[in-house]
């Protein structure tokens, strides 16, 4: 750009004037903008007494949590998906042949280390079969390293404890054909 | 590290007569001024600083080796980590880099959501340095009044992509979610808000008798220099240089907007707060265009390109969706970038930030360099603050905004 672009905006110095030198004026306005203050509306969250607010709870990234289906039991499929995503490798699934009939493997174990984790979501993307999803659980402490692994049973405890706040989300819509798709579909 | 007399030491001595005292100080790396882990070693005289020099390394933590082990998609969530304090924009930067080594274009939606998203971060940005600036020369209501509003920006981050400081937002060809109602809700509410906050700091500020006393003609970069050095973003445009690479190599769709570039001519503290102040200013217009003219339609490329996951609908209810989905996330059967490198620089809130990738084929770089802002600033610091006191540092680092995240990478 040149430096006569009409896109460019030369700022000035402002003036002091000498308002700015005696101070005392410039020192009233300061304290008027400061009072006004005041009596605005209070932006501290008392926390833990009070909770901060999450605008969107469906889409939070706090603790992972393992769905149940109808029946009561894990939905995973180990299908290892959320475990290759995962740029923290906090994730470790050992998977076994499924003792129902709808699906070949199921989870003997399936930990998650939530020290290692980075909650980025990515698991909750990469899950085909929406068995892994993240809550609003956001202040999670422990007293130890052991505690804070967390393994299918404790995973499936927090879908639980936060099923009823946060329903598994149930109806996608079907995605969009577009003509060309429906032709060749057709074809 | 060896220190050399410097010219300004020896200058004030008579020949014949014994050198004047100076002496060595560490400034940082754990100093309440320096704000993160920086550090500088000095030379005074007395109080005066005869020179200085830059000590870095002490927040490495090999983001460059790890871009080449996590693919393309995984390694956003470590350009969140670089500049902590803005990291969509580095979230953007990354994928705009990646992006043009693939040779993709993202949807408009959400290329007009990457710009929300980056001046948010922009303004968060600003707000941080401005406010740090104002809290290391003695303001603390100046700081509270900056970072008030910020807790806002969180929070539509947090509506966006559901997390409130590392952003993780954006993806190869898309974002990780389309914006809701509430998100875009909040966004117009900040845009009616903000206003009043830019009109607060420059009250409290602007004419300040001792803000400007400490600012103004402390730590000056001549226009030269700035280009001399490398300077980009705010730092050269305080100086004189007309050059924003939002305007110069637009990116994204900047292209669409009516903003202008803001410059100074001073090049000293001062000059550089009001630039960043008055970049918030047009930072907000763009937001205002871009949630009046967001366009309709899909966020995410076609799953034809085979770059992003596909809906979740399809994922769940159709056998291609689900076969889509497998493939891409799967290492072998992922995304194949080509066998070139590419260099792609943004216009971040502190300056250029690019990113120079090698593709080797696969789904993750060869080599993943980042260029960042604060690294080359940082260098800056020696030649301006020589021969001012030391008292004098404070500002000038605050000024330059130095993230060490990013500096040391």
């Amino acid at each position: 750009m040149q430096p006569n672009d009409p896109q460019v905006r030369w700022l000035k110095e402002p003036e002091l004037g000498w308002t700015g030198k005696v101070y005392l004026p410039l020192f009233v306005e300061g304290m008027r903008t400061t009072l006004r203050h005041l009596v605005g509306p209070k932006l501290t969250v008392q926390s833990p007494e009070e909770r901060h607010e999450i605008p969107e709870p469906l889409i939070y990234r706090g603790v992972h949590r393992l769905n149940r289906d109808e029946q009561g039991r894990v939905k995973c499929v180990a299908c290892f998906l959320c475990a290759t995503i995962c740029p923290a490798h906090c994730i470790d699934i050992v998977a076994a042949p499924s003792p129902w009939p709808d699906r070949d493997k199921y989870p003997e174990s399936f930990t998650i280390d939530e020290l290692r984790c980075i909650y980025c979501g990515m698991c909750e993307e990469a899950c085909p079969v929406q068995a892994i999803e993240l809550t609003t659980l956001y202040d999670l402490t422990g007293k130890s390293r052991e505690e804070m692994i967390f393994d299918k049973e404790k995973l499936l405890s927090v879908y639980d404890q936060t099923k009823d706040a946060e329903p598994i989300f149930q109806s996608w819509p079907l995605p969009a054909v577009s003509a060309e798709q429906e032709n060749a579909q057709k074809k | 590290m060896p220190l050399e007399r410097s010219e300004l030491a020896e200058s004030s001595a008579e020949p014949g007569q014994p050198q004047p005292y100076v002496w060595r100080m560490n400034f940082g790396p754990q100093h309440p001024a320096m704000h993160t882990t920086l550090r500088l070693i000095l030379t005074l005289d007395g109080e005066r600083i005869v020179d200085a020099v830059p000590d870095i390394g002490y927040l490495h933590c090999g983001f460059e080796k790890l871009g080449e082990s996590l693919d393309y998609n995984q390694y956003v969530v470590v350009t969140d980590r670089m500049n902590y304090v803005s990291s969509a924009a580095n979230n953007v930067a990354w994928h705009e880099a990646v992006e043009r080594l693939l040779g993709i274009e993202p949807p408009r939606r959400c290329q007009y959501l990457r710009v929300i998203a980056a001046e948010l971060a922009r303004i968060s940005d600003h707000l941080v340095c401005i406010g740090a600036m104002g809290l290391d020369t003695g303001a603390y209501t100046h700081f509270m009044y900056a970072f008030n509003p910020r807790e806002r920006i969180n929070d539509i981050f947090e509506a966006l992509c559901g997390a409130r400081f590392t952003t993780s937002y954006t993806r190869v060809g898309g974002l990780c979610r389309d914006a809701s109602p509430k998100a875009i809700q909040m966004i117009r509410e900040f845009c009616r808000f903000f206003p009043s906050v830019l009109r607060d700091l420059h009250l409290l500020m602007d004419r300040n008798r001792i803000f400007v006393d400490r600012t103004k003609g402390i730590g000056v970069l001549s226009k030269q220099e700035a280009v001399n050095r490398g300077c980009s973003g705010p730092v050269a445009r305080a100086s004189g240089v007309t050059r924003d690479l939002r305007k110069d190599e637009p990116y994204l769709c900047y292209r669409d907007f009516d903003f202008q570039v803001c410059c100074a001519t001073e090049g000293d503290c001062f000059a550089r707060y009001r630039v960043r102040l008055a970049e918030m200013e047009e930072s907000l217009k763009i937001i205002q265009q871009a949630i009046e003219n967001l366009p309709t339609g899909p966020v995410n490329l076609d799953p034809g390109y085979r770059v992003i996951l596909p809906e979740k609908g399809a994922v769940y209810q159709t056998i291609e969706g689900l076969i889509t989905h497998f493939e891409i996330i799967m290492p072998n059967r992922g995304f194949q970038a080509p066998y070139e490198e590419i260099y792609a620089a943004t216009e971040a809130p502190n300056g250029e930030l690019g990113f120079y990738i090698v593709g080797q084929g696969g789904d993750a770089a060869y080599r993943a360099r980042c260029r960042p802002p604060s690294f080359i600033h940082y260098a800056l610091m020696p030649h301006l603050i020589r021969g001012h006191m030391i008292s004098d540092i404070v500002p000038v680092l605050g000024s330059l905004n130095i993230i060490a995240g990013e500096l040391d990478r």
